[in-house]
Formats: C-alpha cells, sequence, structure tokens
C-alpha cells in the first residue's frame, strides 16, 4: 500500500501534506523560532537538548492549536465505539528489535499452533481484530504486531524494507524458530514475499491477500517527462525531510479521523473506521491522533522495482495462496489478475475475489477465513 | 582563508548531522563526503587544497559524529537527505565524493542541479553498493555489541548492499543537466567502475578521463 501525498499549503506558515500532518515551517513568535534555533545549535543527546527540543514541541502544539482553534480541552471519551465480531486482543507485549520496541499482540489459546499475521503500510495489528479471532477459534494462536512507525510500536529515526523484515523476524522468533504459516496483507504481503524467499525454513504456508505489487502504475508519457515526474517526486520527498522533525498529526474527534481515513478506505463502514480509531489513534487533550509516525511519508522514489517481488514470488517452493481483490481502491497495488497469473509458483494459486477492494480480509471476514483455513488445513 | 575544525550540529528529523568546517572562506563551498563506514576527515585533504573556497566536510546518519539511530533501516536516499540538509545549510556547494559518497553525490547532483555546483566522483569504501537486480538478503540476526556506536554497523550492512540499478543512475546523471550551472555537473574520476558507474558515463553532462585534482579546478574556475 502506498500512497502519495501531496503538500497542499492551509495556510501561512503551515504546510499540510495528505490530509492528516501538519508541518509547522515558519513560526509566527519569534520566542518559538529562537528557541528552535538554540534547540538545533545545542549538543545533541544531552539533557538540555532534550530539555530544548520539548520546548519547540510545546510551542508547535499551542501554534496548531492556534491555527486549527482548538484551544479547548475535550473530555476524554469513555463510551468507545465497538465493531460487531471485533475483538481486542487476549494479550499484548513488547518485543525488543535491536533496540526497537515492538507492540506485540496475540489471540488465542497460547498452546495452539502459531499463526503470523501481518499488516499493511498506515495499518496496524488492530485492523486484523475482526479477521484474527476467526481464526484463534479454529484453533490458531494467532500473533501479530504493529510495524515500526504504526500503532503503538517505536517511532525511529529510519525506516526501511530490511528494517521491517529485521522487526518481523524478531517477533517471529520470539515465538517459535520453527516453520509457521503466514497470512500478510498488502505491503505486509510484499514484505513475506521477500521472506518467504530469503529465508524459506521460516515459513510453512504463505497466504499473501492483495499484496502482490507488479509494474509500477505510470502513466502513457514519454521518458523526459517521466524523468520530470520523478524529480518532482525527489524534490517533494526531500523537503519533507527537512520538516520532518516538525511535523505532528493534525487533531480532530474521533469521527474526524475516520472520515479522514475512509477517503484512503472508501469501501470501509464508517463504524469500522471509528472502531479503528480507538485503536490506531490516541487521545490527547485537544482530541484525538493517528499514531503513525508523521515522519513517515509513502510513496516517492528508490530504486526498488515492483515487479522484483514477482520474480521472488515464482521462485517460493512452500504452499502459496494469494488473494486479490478486483476493485481498484487507493491504498491497494493496482495489480490485475492477469498480471499475476505467469509469476504463481508451481505450488500455489491465485484466488480473484469479485466485487471486493484492497481490504479483501476486512470487506469479506467470512468468505475469506473459510478460504485461507482450507488452504491452512 | 584559514584552516580550522569546528563542528555545526544539523538537525535531520530525529538525527542529528556533524557537519565540519575544515576551512573557512569566501565563495563556493565545497563539501566532502566520505566512504562507507569512514568518517570527516579533520583537515583539509590533499587532493581538495587547492579549492579556493572554505571547506567542509559531512558525517553521514550513523557515521563520525553524527548520531546512530536504533535499529538501521538505512538507504542511500536517506544519506542523500543527509546532504540535502547540509546543501540547504550552505547555499549551495560543489560535492566531492569518496566510496558511498560519490554515489549519493551523484543523487544529490540530479535531485538539486541548482545547489550542486558539480560533483567529482572518486573512489573509496561503498563505491559499488549492492544488486542491480533482486538478491535474497534478509536475515542478520544480530549486530553484536557494536550497536549504538559509529559506523552503526546496520549501516554498514543494509548500505553495502543497497540495489543501484543502471537505469536509476542514468535518471539521476540526466536530472543534474538541468541546473541553471553552465557546467558539466559530473566529473567520473574513479579508478573502479562498478554498473552504475558504467551507466552513467555516456550521459551528457559526465565527465570522465581526467584526475579528482583536475575537475576540482574545473570547477572552481566556474
Amino acid at each position: 500500500m502506498y500512497s502519495r501525498g501531496t503538500y497542499v499549503v492551509v495556510d501561512p506558515g503551515i504546510v499540510r501534506t495528505d490530509d492528516d500532518v501538519v508541518v509547522v515551517v515558519d513560526d509566527d513568535e519569534p520566542p518559538s523560532k529562537k528557541l528552535e534555533t538554540t534547540a538545533k545549535t545545542a549538543k545533541p543527546n544531552t539533557p538540555h537538548s532534550r530539555y530544548l527540543w520539548s520546548r519547540v514541541r510545546k510551542n508547535i502544539t499551542n501554534h496548531t492549536r492556534r491555527h486549527f482553534g482548538r484551544r479547548r480541552v475535550i473530555q476524554p471519551m469513555t463510551n468507545l465505539p465497538s465493531f460487531p465480531g471485533a475483538q481486542r486482543p487476549a494479550r499484548s507485549y513488547r518485543t525488543d528489535a535491536d533496540g526497537v520496541s515492538i507492540a506485540t499482540y496475540e489471540w488465542g489459546n497460547e498452546s495452539d499452533p502459531p499463526l503470523f499475521l501481518v499488516h499493511g503500510g498506515s495499518d496496524f495489528a488492530g485492523t486484523y481484530d475482526v479477521f484474527a479471532p476467526i481464526m484463534a477459534a479454529a484453533g490458531y494462536r494467532v500473533i501479530s504486531w504493529d510495524h515500526r512507525g504504526h500503532g503503538d510500536s517505536d517511532h525511529t529515526a529510519l525506516y526501511g524494507w530490511d528494517a521491517d523484515i529485521r522487526d518481523a523476524l524478531t517477533v517471529m522468533s520470539s515465538i517459535t524458530n520453527k516453520a509457521a504459516p503466514v497470512v500478510a496483507h498488502s505491503k505486509g504481503g510484499a514484505l513475506m514475499l521477500q521472506l518467504a524467499d530469503a529465508s524459506p525454513y521460516r515459513i510453512s504456508k504463505l497466504v499473501n491477500i492483495d499484496g502482490m505489487p507488479s509494474k509500477r502504475r505510470m502513466p502513457d508519457a514519454p521518458d523526459h517527462d517521466q524523468t520530470r515526474m520523478m524529480a518532482g517526486e525527489i524534490t517533494g520527498w526531500l523537503d519533507f525531510r527537512h520538516e520532518a522533525a516538525l511535523a505532528h498529526r493534525k487533531p480532530g474527534s474521533l469521527h474526524d479521523l475516520a472520515v479522514r481515513r475512509g477517503k484512503m478506505n472508501p469501501r470501509l463502514p464508517i463504524e469500522w473506521l471509528e472502531y479503528l480509531v480507538t485503536i490506531g489513534a490516541r487521545q490527547d487533550d485537544d482530541g484525538w491522533r493517528w499514531k503513525l509516525d508523521p515522519t513517515m511519508r509513502f510513496g516517492g522514489f528508490g530504486p526498488w522495482r515492483p515487479e522484483w517481488t514477482l520474480l521472488r514470488m515464482i521462485a517460493l517452493g512452500m504452499p502459496f495462496l494469494g488473494l486479490i481483490g478486483t476493485i481498484d481502491e487507493p491504498m491497494g497495488w493496482g495489480t490485475r489478475p492477469r498480471d499475476l497469473a505467469p509469476w504463481i509458483p508451481r505450488n500455489g494459486r491465485l484466488e480473484a475475489i469479485h466485487d471486493v477492494g484492497h481490504f479483501v480480509h476486512i470487506e469479506k471476514p467470512n468468505e475469506v477465513s473459510a478460504m485461507i483455513l482450507e488452504f491452512l488445513s | 582563508m584559514s584552516t580550522t575544525n569546528t563542528v555545526q550540529q544539523l538537525v535531520h528529523n530525529k538525527v542529528s548531522l556533524a557537519l565540519h568546517t575544515l576551512r573557512v572562506g569566501s565563495g563556493t563551498p565545497l563539501l566532502l563526503l566520505h566512504g562507507l563506514g569512514e568518517h570527516s576527515p579533520s583537515t583539509v585533504p590533499e587532493v581538495a587544497a587547492r579549492w579556493p573556497g572554505p571547506i567542509y566536510a559531512l558525517d553521514f546518519t550513523g557515521h563520525g559524529q553524527s548520531s546512530v539511530p536504533a535499529g538501521g533501516g538505512y538507504s542511500c536516499e536517506i544519506l542523500l537527505a543527509d546532504v540535502d540538509i547540509a546543501l540547504r545549510y550552505l547555499g549551495g556547494a560543489c560535492l566531492l565524493g569518496r566510496g558511498i559518497g560519490a554515489y549519493i553525490a551523484l543523487l544529490a547532483a540530479g535531485a538539486r542541479p541548482e545547489l550542486v555546483h558539480g560533483a567529482v566522483l572518486t573512489d573509496g569504501p561503498g563505491l559499488a553498493g549492492g544488486a542491480t537486480h533482486i538478491s535474497a538478503v534478509t536475515e542478520i540476526a544480530t549486530v553484536g555489541d557494536r550497536s549504538g556506536q559509529t559506523p552503526d554497523p546496520w549501516a554498514l550492512i543494509e548500505l553495502s548492499r543497497d540495489a543501484r540499478p543502471a537505469n536509476y543512475a542514468s535518471t539521476f546523471a540526466r536530472l543534474s543537466v538541468t541546473g541553471p550551472n553552465d557546467i558539466d555537473p559530473i566529473a567520473v574520476c574513479c579508478v573502479v567502475r562498478p554498473p552504475w558507474i558504467e551507466a552513467i558515463n555516456e550521459e551528457p553532462g559526465v565527465m570522465t578521463g581526467l584526475s579528482a585534482q583536475e575537475a576540482l579546478e574545473s570547477y572552481a574556475a566556474r
């Protein structure tokens, strides 16, 4: 899942990226600007520099409140929405992955065989709150985790494909060193294709839910125009890196955040999205904020080619089930079943599920879980 | 001009970058980019001694006196962003890159052609990079007890195998000639020619067959 953020100037002094991130680029209070400069020039990683940065962050929060008119303190909600069939994990704990604290969750009995669920980009383990209990009821110890920068896991300075896979291996190794089945969605599916290719002894069976990127979606444009488009992506990303230290998430009501999320998940009911807010967002004095690290910016550029994932996929030896919805969505890869047909491994199959978008297992949890349980059995 | 060695800390998201001032002066700055696993020199290296302007050197994330992030996640694009932070602070510069610093100099020249007044590419650690295609490398159990030190072992592991497809490198070479400066912005001065170097050799705006000193003199004269 990769979304492409665009910069929208909402008023002088603030640049907003996507719909959710606020970056204060020109504080209108001279003392704040001076404070920020002082913080930048202080010796890093010292109590003094940490104190200065905490002052800068406080100033930014106040600045944002002025611009968004959210000075008032919102009473904490106590009657949070639920969703039919959704269950929070039976156990939750932290796993240390090379100094990065990974929030880890389990559904089902500890004595049952493990089954790992891997979420997609911008998501979190709680997006499996309907699907995981079904798998647990079928006799699995279901384990999932929030990727670094997502949900309740640590926000880190760096994010990368290999780092995500190392974090996954750390969690998986903490449960078992034997081969275990994995169900992975979207970006998580692409990550697990790489892990299955590099360490096939780790995965006994692999289910990939709409995480099989084919060629990059590029408009039919000549080379020089594509080069110019890439230049725009590069400068946009670099500009954001300059301001990333000052980025934070825009507060709002629980419903506001659900509506924002709905722009990326247009096929999912608002009741589900409101339920997700209660897990993937935190409630501050001035409203709810998504926990996703605001310094992460999906999309952009890099040497990686989507089709490399398919070259890994065809090489897999373990049983493989690929599931793909037929309706394109903003958070999807835009892959068509016909794109994947030549790349399905010998011991695998692809199921196209019609009239479903990118979140196949959320739109049709019963049908998809039955299909997966049959495959795992 | 006078020789000095002071360190300025620049903020790149959660990382503190060390920018060394090796020589103060006026005119176009020269920014030195070290090789993989190295750090900035404390004095002006001989190859740059005749540069007429101020001279700076940047420690990449996880190297030298820059801070070390937890748990890795390195990419050459992050190092490009390190350089971009320094370029904006300096208002532009000529780049002299060693090893991986040479590759990053190419990326910077393509990404910010208006700020890079020439990129001199020289041999050094990390010049080749990793695969030019898919590779099956993921499982690394530990970095041992070196975690938290510079050079960050995660930087050495991840940046030594980053993918550098030929067409990716040549795209940056093509972007480098879109700037306002009337120069050939890339000077390939290395002996080792990994695939990404071979890919840019024939691109417009790329000079070959000259030494690093000659390339620096050429850029200093503009």
